[in-house]
């Protein structure tokens, strides 16, 4: 059933901030294919009346206690960072909203 | 820059078209840690100093539910007249922004913990509006950015920006109206209402700092018109950055005039997030998106489904406080109020401050002249709500208390309320700080009369001639002495005995 | 002198608390083996040869002190799979987008292996992202089997596999998503443990499948496995699908199988995973020796029929990536890790998507847009969904089959271990490595694999693998080590010390 395009595999691309390039959308779009049929055996178990899984084990209400926990250092906090300034992680411009 | 929008006049508007609202509100949870870490939560602290490997994201870190945070969300749920979910999930959000540790919020998606609700509102001439409410969600907020280089220090135009992920991860309830219909001329007023009685009912609750100008309080607001007599709502808009109550009011009726010029012109309003401009008064839409977002959520893994038992529902209803409209009805009868008076009262909104300002010990005509009068005038030369000054009912309860203990007169209490308005701290410690207590020690009084006689003879004389009148003159020099730090009616005993 | 190198866990730490050697002497001793051998194996991503010395120093106090041991394994060298996140100590998870990060946290398993006492000796290789069932996918190049060093030796923690089989460590943990710590133990000749999702904190493993990842015990022999199961087992409050229920007795069961009884057993055989295509003969051959010997050893055994864990691998690849394609989104170039494309006005959009693009590799971008569409409005229900109800059926499928039997069993990987580079162009072939090994991990029952000889066929190791209901791992270590006291009485000697020297002198 799933015919993925180049096109379709440069949307997932895109929702998945990879910038692939010309070959590898060609490379993708075959592989997703392959793997996406071969998994699509799913589909041939009719489950409508099954309840999904999410948790193997089945626990319910976890909780922490509201007690402060110590923090990071500011300098721990940044260690890792590409770039900072001023105590904050330093980024390039943003573009868009925060949806 | 964007283009000024063509306006339509508001009658038109309403001649031709009927608003629909949709209100989702955030407010900051004030608990002591985070949703799903154990960092502090206090505001203003020092940049990326309340963070952990869990609310930074780091590989490998993960959330732990905040039971309290669940408590309150399940307190709010039942406020608004919500049902409580017997068993619900967290899900991750997926998208991709900077200010977002993981790049995925972790939210609750089709499973909230509150759901059905609703909120009745009453409008300035007393009219009560139902408000329907969807759902109270829980999830977590984001960091704050700083944007820097460009004119502005707005996100347009930066070279680059600088994050703070303090706030990333303090715990946030989503509350969402069901699209209000029906309140034509007076859909301003209604979101605004409805945003003043959720703000009050959450400081009733004392689950939220509920601070507008600090962001623990966000309103979004969505407007669409549709033509009279249409059955299909309009397209709709979403408003971000509402920050004041007054914002709410002028950014749905900014949009309305805006949609009706669109829909007018023969044009079709765009679906989109606007932002409201403060300084403007009118909302300018965002960068358009290439892509249409797709959130992709699925439950969160990390976590498991939380399942309130009915016991503890039943324990956390008990537990919630009389209500902001309940006590409304309360306070007019114990404090013999018209109508008129109550209403003027709610539209200051002043009736929980004086409540809680009564609850901390002050007497209600007291609490009532502080919050009415002097503190009203304060918020209104600063220009903001009156439960946005920066002094708490205890506070005022306190200074109430120093006067009616003779330890402080009027206009030394006023100055207390000035210093705790300006940051300096309890009442107490300024009262201490700038040694503003009233001079009672009747010696030093006494020395600073007969001074004052002294040095009017004349008046002295009057006096003691049984011109009582003629006392004011030198209790005013005794004021002026002791730079107002004693009681004028004591001051006025004193003269008199001296003269005697 | 004895080649301390070649010594079960458990003995080293008996003769470092008789004070027969020191932990020192004992931890010099791998290091000196590592910095002989791994240029061949590579097994090793960092060796943090002070630290181990100076955790071993510190054990060798409390020995003179005469203080008890703070575990059983204390002064015992260990390899740590490098997914598992260390304060102090670079964690690259095999990727390139964390070539140079250095955490400021300790992962759960990680604080419980040093108050254990346990010498961390460095990191071990590892598929990107824990992605893959070869280290093929490692950014810094592959893990050879010390058994063939042509050959792969099982993925993702065959650094850790391999560093047990090249004797550079006797104790290693791996992380096991749909067979991670299995598969390698199979094809290298060592024993694996995936214990029950939720017996081991998952906080500070770099996530991968978070409702799949468990971190587990790996050894040359069951009884250390167990030792160190019972040391990073538990509840751990910072993993909140963590099981509040103490760690099973494993040790104890251990011991009790190696007096090689197992009478009143009864032991299911999965005709689902044990033929057909895709399974080699010698593969099959080792397994069904092993079933004899298991009822040799009195255990009853009966064919018990999974009928859904044929879906088990299409479920698995669309649960795995989706969980992936959103665990991922952290790596952004933004807070830590690699960032490429910065400069020249770039936005931070387009720095997140060079960065990710860069700094992922080829198996990692597939599995994150598999997820990604998957997850997608529209495909939700058809993929991700329906493999969330396919996990049901498997679940119901084994809850059927241990009302009749105590633990089932089935290879543990369908072939031995395959060349380098043979299975590199095709993913689906790659995938097929975990045919048998994701059925537990869909269900999150705890199994284990543990050498069943050589393969008549091609002489590399053959993994038996052994899966037991939840919180139940007695059973499965029980029957692990009564099976491994008879194959090596009936093959004259522990299996692993047959793996072939390749011109290392054995002293
Ligand atoms: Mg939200
Ligand atoms: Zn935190």
């Amino acid at each position: 059933m799933p015919n993925i395009s180049r096109a379709e595999v440069a949307h997932l691309a895109s929702l998945a901030r990879l910038a692939v390039t010309e070959d590898e959308l060609t490379l993708f779009a075959g592989q997703l294919d392959v793997i996406l049929t071969s998994v699509a055996s799913v589909g041939e178990v009719a489950a409508d009346d099954i309840p999904p899984t999410t948790h193997a084990v089945p626990l319910v209400n976890v909780f922490r206690e509201d007690a402060a926990r110590p923090c990071l250092t500011q300098q721990q906090a940044l260690s890792g960072a590409p770039a900072a300034e001023d105590g904050r992680f330093r980024v390039p411009r943003i573009l868009g909203e925060a949806s | 820059m964007t283009a000024v929008a063509d306006l339509m006049d508001y009658e038109d508007v309403l001649a031709r078209f009927d608003p629909v609202l949709g209100l989702e509100v955030h407010t900051e949870l004030s608990t002591r840690t985070k949703m799903f870490c154990g960092c502090s939560t206090t505001f203003g602290a020092e940049q990326n100093t309340q963070v952990c490997p869990i609310c930074l994201g780091l590989p490998g870190a993960l959330p732990a539910v905040n039971g309290s945070a669940v408590e309150s969300a399940i307190r709010i749920g039942l406020a608004l007249n919500c049902e409580i979910a017997e068993w619900c999930r967290f899900a991750r959000k997926n998208y991709f922004y900077p200010d977002m540790p993981k790049n995925f919020q972790t939210s609750q998606y089709d499973e909230p913990i509150a759901y059905n609700g609703y909120l009745d509102v009453e409008l300035a001439d007393g009219e009560v509006f139902r408000v329907l409410i969807e759902r109270a969600h829980m999830e977590e907020d984001t960091g704050k950015s700083l944007h820097v280089g460009g004119a502005t220090g707005r996100i347009h135009g930066a070279e680059y920006s600088l994050l703070d992920y303090n706030r990333a991860g303090v715990p946030l309830i989503e509350i969402v109206t069901k699209p209000i219909t029906g309140t034509g001329a007076r859909a301003p007023e209604v979101a605004r209402a409805y945003v003043t009685a959720l703000r009050d009912l959450l400081r009733a609750l004392d689950v939220s700092d509920v601070r507008m100008d600090q962001g623990s309080l966000r309103c979004d607001a969505n407007v669409s018109l549709m033509p009279h007599g249409a059955t299909e709502f309009g397209t709709r808009t979403e408003t971000k950055n509402v920050n004041s109550l007054r914002s709410v009011e002028r950014a749905v009726r900014y949009e309305m005039c805006r949609q009706g010029a669109v829909l007018s012109g023969g044009g079709t309003v765009t679906q989109e997030t606007r932002h409201y401009d403060e300084s403007t008064q009118s909302t300018a839409a965002g960068r358009t998106k290439e892509t249409a977002e797709d959130y992709r959520y699925f439950p969160e893994p990390d976590l498991v489904p939380i399942a309130p038992s009915r016991e503890w529902v039943t324990e956390l209803q008990a537990t919630l406080p009389e209500m902001p409209a309940q006590r409304r009805k309360r306070v007019q009868t114990e404090w013999g109020l018209s109508d008129a008076e109550l209403r003027d009262l709610v539209n200051i909104g002043a009736i929980d401050l004086i409540t809680s300002t009564v609850d901390a010990g002050a007497s209600p005509a007291e609490a009532r002249s502080w919050w009415v009068s002097y503190l009203a005038q304060q918020a209104n030369t600063r220009g903001v709500e009156l439960a946005d000054l920066p002094i708490t009912p205890a506070q005022v309860a306190r200074v109430a208390a120093l006067v009616a203990s003779k330890e402080l007169t009027t206009n030394l209490a006023r100055q207390v309320v000035d210093l705790v308005l300006a940051g300096e701290g309890e009442p107490d410690e300024v009262v201490a700080a700038h040694d503003l207590k009233v001079v009672s020690d009747d010696s030093a009084l006494i020395a600073a009369v007969d001074a004052a006689l002294a040095a009017q003879p004349d008046i002295a004389e009057k006096i003691r001639g049984g011109k009582l009148n003629a006392a004011g003159a030198i209790v005013g020099a005794v004021m002026k002495a002791t730079k107002g730090q004693a009681d004028p009616k004591r001051v006025k005993e004193l003269v008199i005995e001296r003269c005697q | 002198m004895t080649d301390l190198t070649r010594l079960t866990a458990a003995d080293l730490a008996a003769r470092i608390q008789a004070r027969e050697v020191s932990s020192v002497e004992v931890t010099q001793a791998h290091l000196d083996r590592i910095a002989e051998v791994d240029d061949r194996v590579h097994a090793f991503l960092h060796v943090s040869a002070d630290r181990a010395l100076n955790a071993a120093r510190a054990v060798d106090e409390d020995v003179a002190a005469g203080r008890e041991p703070a575990s059983p394994l204390a002064g015992v060298p260990l390899a740590m799979k490098d997914v598992v996140v260390t304060e102090g100590v670079p964690t690259t998870v095999g990727s390139r987008m964390l070539r140079d990060w250095v955490p400021p946290y300790d992962a759960t398993v990680t604080t419980r292996l040093l108050q254990a006492g346990i010498v961390i000796l460095g990191k071990t290789n590892m598929d990107e992202f824990a992605m893959g069932s070869s280290t093929e996918n490692s950014f810094y190049g592959p893990t050879h089997n010390p058994w063939d060093l042509d050959r792969v030796p099982g993925g993702s923690g065959g650094g850790s596999s391999a560093a047990l089989a090249a004797f550079e460590a006797p104790l290693a943990i791996g992380t096991d998503t749909g067979g991670s710590i299995r598969q390698p133990g199979a094809v290298t000749g060592t024993v694996g443990v995936k214990p029950t999702y939720g017996g081991v904190s998952r906080y500070g493993l770099v996530a991968f499948s978070s409702s799949l990842d468990q971190a587990g015990p790996c050894a040359r022999t069951v009884l250390d496995a167990a030792l160190l199961h019972e040391v990073i087992g538990g509840h751990d409050p910072m993993d909140s699908t963590s099981i509040a229920e103490p760690v099973p007795a494993v040790v104890a069961a251990a011991r009790e199988g190696m007096s090689g009884d197992l009478t009143g057993v009864r032991i299911g055989v999965v005709t689902d995973l044990s033929g057909g295509d895709g399974y080699q003969d010698g593969v099959l051959a080792s397994f069904h020796a092993a079933v004899d010997t298991l009822r040799g050893l009195g255990a009853e055994i009966v064919d018990v029929r999974c009928p859904h864990f044929r879906y088990g691998l299409p479920a698995y690849y669309l649960i795995a990536p989706s969980e992936c394609s959103s665990n991922l989104a952290r790596f952004d170039a933004m807070r830590y890790g690699l960032r490429v494309g910065d400069g020249d006005g770039a936005s931070a959009e387009e720095v997140m998507s060079a960065t990710r693009e860069a700094g992922f590799g080829a198996e990692v971008k597939r599995r994150i847009m598999i997820g990604t569409y998957a997850l997608s409005s529209g495909y939700y229900d058809a993929y991700y969904g329906q493999a969330q109800k396919v996990r049901t059926l498997i679940r119901r499928d084994v809850e059927s089959a241990f009302t009749s039997v105590d633990v089932l069993v089935s290879p543990t990987t369908p072939t031995t271990a395959f060349r380098l580079g043979e299975r590199t162009d095709n993913p689906m072939s790659m995938y097929l490595a975990d045919l048998c090994t994701i059925p537990a991990s869909l269900a999150g029952i705890p199994a284990m694999s543990v050498p069943s000889g050589l393969a008549p066929d091609d002489n590399l190791p053959v993994g038996l693998q052994i899966m037991a209901p939840a919180l139940r791992e007695d059973r499965m270590y029980r029957i692990a080590a009564a099976y491994e006291v008879a194959r090596d009485a009936a093959e004259g000697g522990p299996q692993i010390q047959r793996i072939p020297e390749w011109g290392v002198a054995v002293s």
